[in-house]
């Protein structure tokens, strides 16, 4: 039983922990902003995954990579800029503002306006109407 | 009665989307390379660990870059194809991709050699700047040394004919400088 345990708690570490193989930082603020970046880059093999929880050899690349330009002293964005170079934008999970997002970045306020206006329109037809009554069908 | 036809509306505008989606392919990533120059890079060669190869070596002609691999069993799939097109005109430079040397260069003494050299990569630094994902992946080079497509997963004749001869025709169309002389193997 306790072996079952002891193998059951390894296996459930070995999947969260992937990441945990090559990150040493000697400032735990740049361990946090890896920690942060890892999970903002999805893992260009695997698809749904981000590079912390992906376990393709090409996501420990990418840590690599991500750690080197951390100690080499370079920003959130230009570590970002040097994935999508490569990678494309679909390699960050949350995509810029490019006339090609706009419709994603946009959509769901037009979608507010839209709504908020149909509420509207509902709301004022059924004032006219006496109390009592709902709408006619 | 307009009101009636809305349901219908939105239906078909799902419907519209969803068709699309039946016959996209969300795991083919495009290549943020392609228009782009090849990345600078130089490596040893597989064949002489004191020889390099570089970026301006593929320069200057139409050619590809194989990305390969002796633990990459798809990369054995498209093996002997690549040797067809190489035998048929085609340039093609490797890059093998954290590999043991002596394996690879036995793969390559037994399998036969389609390569006018491969790069040898130990640590996936020059794979990571070309955007590879995993082996195998080829990438078409124009003469201006810009990145023409890349093809994710084996090479085979289908996918030759259909995605990298229309773009190497529409290339030579011009001129033939810097063109592959292919046989009517590989042009077919």
């Amino acid at each position: 039983m306790t072996r079952f345990l002891t193998i059951s708690v390894a296996v459930l570490l070995a999947t969260a922990l992937h990441a945990a193989d090559d990150a040493t930082f000697d400032d735990p603020a740049l361990a946090q902003r890896y920690w942060g970046l890892i999970r903002e880059i999805r893992c260009p093999l695997c698809m749904n995954e981000s590079i912390a929880d992906s376990g393709a050899p090409v996501a420990a690349d990418l840590r690599r990579e991500v750690h080197r330009l951390l100690v080499e002293g370079k920003s959130d964005d230009e570590i970002k800029d040097f994935m999508s170079s490569r990678y494309g934008d679909f390699i960050l999970y949350r995509p810029r503002v490019t006339p090609l997002t706009y419709a994603l970045w946009g959509g769901p306020f037009v979608l507010v306006v839209v709504g908020s206006l149909v509420f509207w329109r509902i709301l004022r037809a059924r004032r006219n109407q006496p109390l009592g009554e709902d709408e006619p069908s | 009665m307009w009101r009636y036809l809305i349901p219908l509306a939105l239906f078909v505008v799902v419907a519209a989307f969803l068709l699309r989606g039946l016959n996209l392919h969300p795991n083919e990533v495009p290549s943020a390379l392609i228009g782009k120059q090849i990345p600078e890079f130089a490596l040893p060669t597989l064949a002489d660990a004191d020889a390099k190869i570089g970026s301006q070596d593929i320069a200057g002609k139409i050619a590809l870059v194989n990305v390969w691999a002796t633990w990459c069993i798809e990369c054995r799939h498209e093996h002997g194809f690549l040797i067809t097109l190489a035998k048929s005109g085609m340039p093609i430079y490797g890059l093998n991709l954290k590999d043991d040397r002596p394996a690879a260069l036995g793969w390559l003494a037994s399998l036969g050699n389609p390569y006018v050299a491969s790069a040898f990569d130990a640590d996936g630094t020059v794979a990571l700047d070309w955007g590879v994902t995993a082996a195998p992946e080829t990438f078409l080079i124009g003469r201006d040394g810009k990145v023409l497509f890349k093809h994710i997963s084996p090479l085979t004749a289908q996918v030759w004919q259909h995605d990298f001869l229309p773009l190497i025709q529409a290339q030579c169309r011009a001129s033939d400088a810097g063109c592959p002389r292919l046989t009517a193997l590989a042009a077919r």
